[in-house]
């Protein structure tokens, strides 16, 4: 954690003050699965010796996890993704009606805008389909404190508590005064067996739904009084009574001070449920009342259905991030002002798009699935970018472990190609593929399900998983083998492979994808970004040797640049090899038919 | 509202935009003021186009700057340094690290690399300093200290103190880098582009 600086005045991200406000409020327990924006926070709390903490194999498992410490009695934390409180929703919906013992807090990390993800989904809609509380910071202080007021919440009403960050939430950083922050040291509650509280049959079931009406009842009452909703007055008004009001909770409350400044503001701190009473006595303060969230009209459609009106701008705060352009735009409508023209991005520039880093051994996996014309179905990881030219080499991406089940089904379907591939990470074939294999395998399936198993959890920034060997806390542990768990949902054809072997490669996925049975290719080299330099050697193009075919730029490797047109036709250009990026992987020698790549004595 | 100073650090995902980013953090948090940063992680960071943004002052509500607000933009290579000079305010002063990276696009023949681009650059910002930090950067021995030559370029327009940079450059890079890390900050702190060939 960057609390290196002595003194209470801190840096620090969104996720690092949850992991600090997770310790000060004597969490015990804490589990996640890595994703974007959410992964820092358990990273940081992995540096609190006090806390258990773990990566679980996927969220579903962390929640469960949160859920046996709460039951213990414990403080517990669960980290995840927006999408990842997808896979956790089945535990969450039936541990509502259970209710926390010891204080459990789920933290769900929203993407909008999608810098990260493959949806933009709003989790404070999960949290009212549960019937729990969640709550909204607007910046890292607010992070600071709300994470121990989720707590004492949690164990007030025995409910889980969701808080709901954002990516200009969990990845802003800001000074926050953390005080005399000390570890609260609470005794942990008591278990005592209660089957009809825990054991969530329909007998007992049918009771605790009308236990949970009843907390939620009291929870709106608590909303009106709650301190973390706040009135603000305008910098400005004209005459006695604002014109404007603003209801915002989240970052977009940041938006709104800065450039909204002759509104009344009521700042939300929880979502749901809202203080209704509150609201409604905002509302008859001002004459226009406008909503400003990021993400889904959440709080606006729970104001509507109070029968109160909203205005609706005719700017758009919805879809996408909320940008401070779009709130000046919105402001300079509301005041009846002209907008500024919002200078333009020049045009004409050639994009710069993520791509496959250098000396990335499993680009020869797309590479080789491109010449032979696979249907290739895909996962959520950095190998995403295979889909693009110049490997194209990818047709689908739904959801972590999706690519295992949609081959069987494009398969199952008669869909002609004979060539289906499954493409996935070895985390996350971990995380979800383990039982679309086992359907696979199960149901007379035939596709060939490819595992680039990069030795860790790569796009998001290298955790540990099942298969590194290591946990969280860097402690050595059992290893899982992609192999082994093939075999063992009885996979009779598992051929590991070394991606760098381009010719290999190419014959053994031949192999394998034209074989009338389940088979596992396990392509295995560790993440070009741990080992810096692939090899310790460098590659040149020897300019007389190349012929310009551009065999070499099907790799897509970003070492490998087009240089001096060819004189023989100008419309070719001969390559070059750019020695900054050039990891020393080899590849490109592979591909080259006149041997002008060549390797050189190192610098 | 104008008590803000407004910095966008924009670069090639790798580059070290993100420490550096971090460092200024530091120095304003020593120098007793408010600051709020942001920036991307995730798939932005495989050789893509990044962008982290500083913002400064007594009080800092917004974690992002609104396009044409940007006071200083820190170009950690050309062309990217084009593909933002919109977020420049009319008064903004552009500094541009004169290394040139090739995106994907442009290596597999896709696109173009504009040919002109030193010319569209000075025609998009009227302040430019043109900073060769990947020279200064190659004869310190490094390559990856780019980012601290870029720092230090940066630092004589931010009213912050040499001495509380170089604390929060200590706090930030691992010890077995600092001196070398210096060294490029001091290189960039002194480098005069006005003087320069």
């Amino acid at each position: 954690m960057n609390g290196k600086l002595a003194g209470s005045r801190r840096i620090l991200s969104g996720n690092e003050a949850i992991a600090l406000a997770a310790w000060a409020s004597g969490v015990r327990v804490a589990a996640g699965y890595p994703g974007t924006p959410s992964t820092e926070i358990l990273e940081n709390i992995a540096t609190f010796p006090e806390i258990y903490c773990e990566w679980s194999v996927n969220e579903k498992v962390a929640l469960e996890v949160a859920i046996g410490a709460s039951f213990a009695g414990a403080r517990a934390l669960a980290t995840m993704k927006h999408v990842g409180l997808n896979v956790a929703l089945d535990p969450l919906m039936t541990f509502a009606y259970i209710g926390a013992n010891g204080g459990l807090v789920i933290v769900s990390a929203d993407d909008p805008g999608m810098h990260s993800s493959q949806n933009e989904q709003d989790s404070r809609t999960l949290a009212k389909f549960a019937r729990i509380p969640v709550l909204e910071p607007a910046d890292s202080q607010e992070c600071f404190e709300m994470v121990r007021v989720a707590y004492d919440i949690s164990e007030e009403f025995e409910l889980p508590v969701i808080i709901r960050t954002t990516t200009r939430i969990s990845h802003s950083s800001g000074v926050v005064e953390i005080g005399n922050c000390e570890r609260k040291t609470q005794q942990d509650r008591h278990y005592t067996k209660d089957i009809a509280r825990t054991v969530m049959v329909p007998i007992f079931a049918r009771g605790r739904r009308l236990v949970l009406e009843e907390k939620l009842q009291k929870l709106r009452e608590f909303s009106q009084e709650f301190a973390e909703h706040r009135v603000e007055e305008p910098e400005f008004s004209e005459g006695s009574r604002p014109r404007v009001g603003v209801i915002t909770a989240g970052v977009a409350y940041t938006y709104v001070k800065e450039f909204v400044t002759n509104a009344r503001i009521l700042k939300l701190g929880m979502s749901f449920p809202l203080p209704e009473k509150l609201i409604r006595e905002f509302a008859a303060s001002v004459d226009r009342l406008y909503v400003v969230e990021e993400g889904d009209a959440f709080v606006e459609e729970q104001i509507l259905a109070m029968g109160l009106h909203v205005e609706q701008p005719k700017t758009s705060l919805r879809i996408g991030e909320l940008t401070p352009d779009r709130l000046k735009r919105f402001a300079a409508e509301i005041e009846g002002r002209q907008p500024q023209t919002v200078p333009q991005p020049v045009k004409d520039l050639p994009a710069r798009p993520p791509v496959l880093c250098p000396g990335c051994a499993h680009r020869s996996v797309f590479y080789a699935l491109n010449r032979l014309k696979a249907t290739v179905l895909g996962d959520i990881g950095c190998y995403s970018l295979g889909a693009f030219q110049p490997l194209y080499a990818m047709d689908s991406i739904v959801c972590m472990g999706a690519s295992i089940g949609n081959a069987h089904g494009m398969e199952k379907a008669g869909y002609e190609s004979k060539r289906i591939a499954a493409v996935i990470g070895d985390s996350t074939f971990f995380h979800s593929g383990i039982t679309g294999l086992l359907n696979t395998v199960y149901n007379k399936g035939t596709s060939t399900v490819i595992v680039l198993d990069n030795r860790t959890t790569a796009m998001t920034g290298h955790q540990e998983h099942p298969g590194t060997g290591r946990t969280l806390k860097g402690e050595e542990t059992v290893e899982a083998r992609v192999e082994d768990v093939a075999r063992g949902v009885g996979v009779n054809h598992v051929v590991p492979i070394d991606p760098y072997d381009l010719d290999n490669t190419y014959n053994v996925l031949r192999q394998e994808l034209d074989r009338a049975e389940p088979s596992v290719v396990v392509s295995r080299r560790e993440c070009a970004l741990r080992c810096r330099k692939v090899a310790a050697c460098k590659f040149v193009v020897r300019d007389d040797l190349c012929r310009a075919c551009g065999a070499c730029l099907r790799l897509g490797c970003p070492a490998i640049e087009t240089g001096d047109v060819d004189p023989s036709d100008p419309r070719k250009r001969k390559v070059r090899i750019n020695s900054v990026l050039c990891a020393g992987c080899g590849m490109c020698v592979q591909v080259c038919k006149f041997g002008a790549i060549q390797k050189v004595a190192e610098e | 509202m104008k008590d803000i100073l407004n910095i966008s650090l924009v670069g090639v995902g790798g580059q070290g935009t993100l420490l550096a980013s971090e460092i200024i953090c530091y120095a304003v948090l020593l120098a007793g003021k408010d600051v709020k940063k942001s920036e991307v992680h995730g798939m932005a960071q495989r050789g893509g186009s990044v962008i982290s943004q500083v913002r400064i002052g007594a009080k800092v509500y917004s974690p992002l700057i609104a396009t044409g607000e940007t006071d200083i933009l820190v170009g950690f290579e050309k062309l990217e340094s084009l593909r933002y000079a919109h977020l420049l305010s009319s008064n903004g002063i552009a500094l541009v690290n004169t290394q040139e990276i090739k995106p994907v696009t442009v290596s597999s023949g896709q696109s173009e690399w504009p040919s002109d681009l030193d010319d569209r650059l000075r025609g998009a910002i009227r302040h430019l300093e043109l900073i060769p930090a990947l020279d200064i950067a190659q004869q310190l021995g490094d390559i990856r200290v780019v980012n601290l030559v870029m720092l230090g370029s940066l630092s004589r327009h931010v009213e912050i103190g040499e001495q509380l940079w170089l604390q929060a450059i200590e706090q930030l890079v691992k010890p077995q880098f600092l001196d070398i890390n210096i060294q490029a900050f001091e290189s960039g702190r002194s480098f005069d582009p006005q003087n320069a060939r």
